[in-house]
């Protein structure tokens, strides 16, 4: 499925341009209302990625990276405090209500919890029909009824007659999030956000709703940013991804290229910490190659953030400026200075 | 190696006003000393119910309605709940619940939460109880300043470890883990289960480590049990399961099929068709029959009782016997 799939890698539907968001800190120090001293949270701090049309992009990172803000933030929920936003080369970064209601038509979410995302008392008939109605779309009943019939055709809720009159309890956890994506279908928008669509859904229905939603995705020529912690299911469902780390992309590419050959080394210390249902491996004590805690967000240590926590650091690791995002191959971008001795085997581990 | 936890014939039911929820049907398993058994399943099979009703304590309306637990040596379905408290739980048997970094009150400090358990059970001078949380906390590799702190002030893995602690310091011989990776991060699940993998040795203890994933149990466990919807689907080691041969239970089969692989380069994930069964009402004779793709006439009529099909590997399924 993956290879008849074309993308092209000059089109790019949504594009962020170091884009931060900082959340202040409220101090109850006199010191702190006096001098009007803030200190912030830097929850996102410069990302920088661009979203090609019809890809599924993938955001991996550990809790508290950042990458549910980015969602937020890509789907307007939060504003930007500083960087630009573009959808289809228009600019969005700041926008008026009025051009938010357009922007939330093509901008659609997938949220985490089936379970609570849905109005219990709302048969699926209804819960489809309300974005149509908030957004003024289908002229009457009938017609919104079609499009309700042929969004839950596309995720394969079949008879969609029979679903309609179903309320969210009589589905599953796969049907319930099958219809979800119904409802962020149906409006037929251009992105569609999903965080941790599957983490609440069981191991062996997981799966499916994932190759729906390719599936779906596919048919459609849908383009989805797909936020998760989980690398192995990324893996499988993504075209690209970026791991975040504090507030930061700190490697981009290929899913492939990322996770057999990781060149960061916070990429390298995530694969390594995964477990994998192989025998031989109970008494043996895994090696992680990683130091210390995540910091917090509020005090985001200086030069590359990831140096206090790496085996390969370098003086100069937090002496020069924190290194950007570089080409390192083929589809396959790093922010870490040291890459390439890394991958040369120069450097060792401390 | 002799068994330090013996179970016969559990069972487990929640009497709602629905009817009865068979949560543990009739299960029969053992826990070698200084083995890790991995209970696995899915959400709703009983995986915590079970280990809720080793310790004896059913959430209502749930009782234990049957069965035999012999913990090293000693059964203890006749005790009380007295004795239950002060010689039993925590003290032979002890558990790390789901969830286990909000089991802390936050309005204590990790040293008061602490003393405070340890005070319940023994009768021990202060100064000789705060050695001991001592050197718990540096087993689980914590430094002493923890005691003064509260439990916001700690990350998720340090929560963790300080609840590993308290489930460890009274000695227990068997200690029951409840998905105690699941609401951390990947780097700091890989350092949990290195701490769980040391205490072990060094303490010489027996756990029962609960998951939903059986990728996490391939790195932790001697011997895998897989539950399906209250009951034991298959028993074998950690080779028999993750192993060439690969598990026998088409159940297992599936489940480990659809637990995707990092370094597997998958175009298709396989999953399982339909949900797991309402313990209300579960299907007649073997409850995996409505999704099992392997279906044979006898499936749907008989129970497949839990057979050794060869050393240390026990399944219950028709398709593996014939």
């Amino acid at each position: 499925m993956k290879a008849s799939h074309v993308i092209d890698k000059t089109d790019y539907i949504m594009e962020l341009q170091n884009i931060q968001k900082w959340f202040p800190v409220r101090k109850q120090g006199l010191k702190e209302i006096f001098t009007a001293q803030r200190s912030w949270v830097k929850a996102v701090d410069g990302v920088s990625f661009g979203i090609r049309r019809g890809e599924i992009f993938g955001l991996v990172g550990e809790s508290g990276c950042g990458k549910t803000t980015t969602g937020k933030l890509i789907m307007k929920l939060e504003e930007p405090t500083a960087g630009k936003m573009t959808l289809d080369g228009n600019d969005v970064t700041h926008i008026s209500r009025q051009e938010l209601e357009r922007y939330r038509r093509n901008v659609q979410m997938v949220f985490q919890d089936p379970y609570a995302s849905m109005n219990p008392r709302f048969k699926i008939r209804d819960v489809l029909a309300e974005p149509l109605i908030i957004h003024k779309m289908g002229k009457d009943r009938t017609e919104r009824e079609v499009a309700i019939k042929k969004a839950l055709e596309e995720v394969r809720l079949i008879p969609p007659e029979d679903f309609m009159e179903r309320f969210p309890h009589m589905l599953s956890g796969g049907q319930r999030q099958r219809a979800a994506t119904a409802r962020s279908l149906i409006l037929s928008p251009k992105i569609i956000v999903a965080d941790e669509p599957v983490s609440m859904i069981d191991l062996s229905t997981r799966a499916e709703i994932l190759h729906t939603m390719r599936a779906v995705q596919r048919d459609l020529q849908l383009t989805y940013l797909y936020i998760t912690h989980d690398l192995s299911t990324a893996r499988y469902f993504t075209d690209r991804i970026a791991v975040m780390y504090l507030g930061k992309i700190v490697e981009m590419g290929d899913p492939n290229s990322v996770i057999d050959h990781p060149q960061h080394p916070y990429t390298q210390a995530l694969i390594a910490a995964v477990c994998e249902p192989i025998a031989g491996k109970v008494n043996r004590i895994k090696e992680v190659p990683i130091k210390g805690e995540i910091p917090s967000a509020a005090n985001i240590p200086q030069g590359c953030r990831f140096h206090p926590r790496c085996v390969f650091a370098q003086e100069s690791c937090w002496t020069q400026p924190e290194p950007e995002l570089v080409e390192s191959g083929e589809e396959h971008m790093v922010a870490c200075s040291l890459w390439k001795e890394i991958r040369e085997g120069k450097i060792t581990k401390s | 190696m002799g068994k330090i936890l013996e179970v016969q014939n559990l069972k487990l039911h929640y009497f709602t006003s629905k009817g009865i929820v068979r949560a543990v049907d009739d299960i029969s398993f053992f826990l070698n000393e200084g083995e890790t058994l991995g209970v696995v399943g899915e959400s709703g099979c009983g995986k915590t119910t079970m280990a809720v009703a080793l310790l004896k304590m059913p959430t209502p309306p749930g009782r234990i309605v049957g069965g035999q637990i012999i913990v090293d040596g000693q059964n203890i379905m006749s005790l009380n709940e007295t004795v239950m408290r002060r010689k039993i739980r925590w003290e032979k048997i002890s558990m790390v619940f789901q969830g286990a970094m909000n089991c802390l009150t936050p309005a204590y400090t990790i040293g008061r939460q602490m003393m405070e358990t340890l005070q319940e059970h023994r009768e021990m001078e202060k100064d000789e109880a705060m050695e001991r949380i001592k050197k718990y906390l540096s087993y689980v590799g914590l430094s002493h300043d923890v005691i003064r702190r509260y439990p916001h002030e700690l990350s998720g893995g340090m929560k963790q470890r300080v609840v590993i602690a308290t489930a460890l310091f009274l000695e227990p011989k068997v200690v029951i883990c409840d998905e105690p990776t699941t609401a951390l991060d990947v780097v700091v699940q890989a350092q949990i289960i290195n701490l769980l993998k040391e205490l072990k040795e060094k303490l010489k203890l027996s756990f029962i480590f609960i998951t939903h994933d059986l990728a996490t149990e391939a790195e932790v466990s001697d011997r895998i049990m897989v539950m399906y919807a209250g009951k034991i689907a298959e028993i074998g080691t950690n080779q028999q399961i993750y192993g060439e041969q690969g598990p026998m239970h088409p159940y297992t089969k599936r489940l480990l099929g659809a637990t995707p692989r990092l370094h597997e380069n998958v175009e298709e994930l396989a999953f399982i068709k339909g949900t797991p069964p309402d313990l209300l009402m579960p299907p007649q004779g073997c409850r995996f029959h409505l999704r099992c793709p392997e279906v044979m006439d006898v499936c749907s009529k008989e129970e497949p009782p839990l057979e050794e099909i060869e050393s240390d590997h026990m399944v219950a399924c028709w398709r593996c016997r014939s």
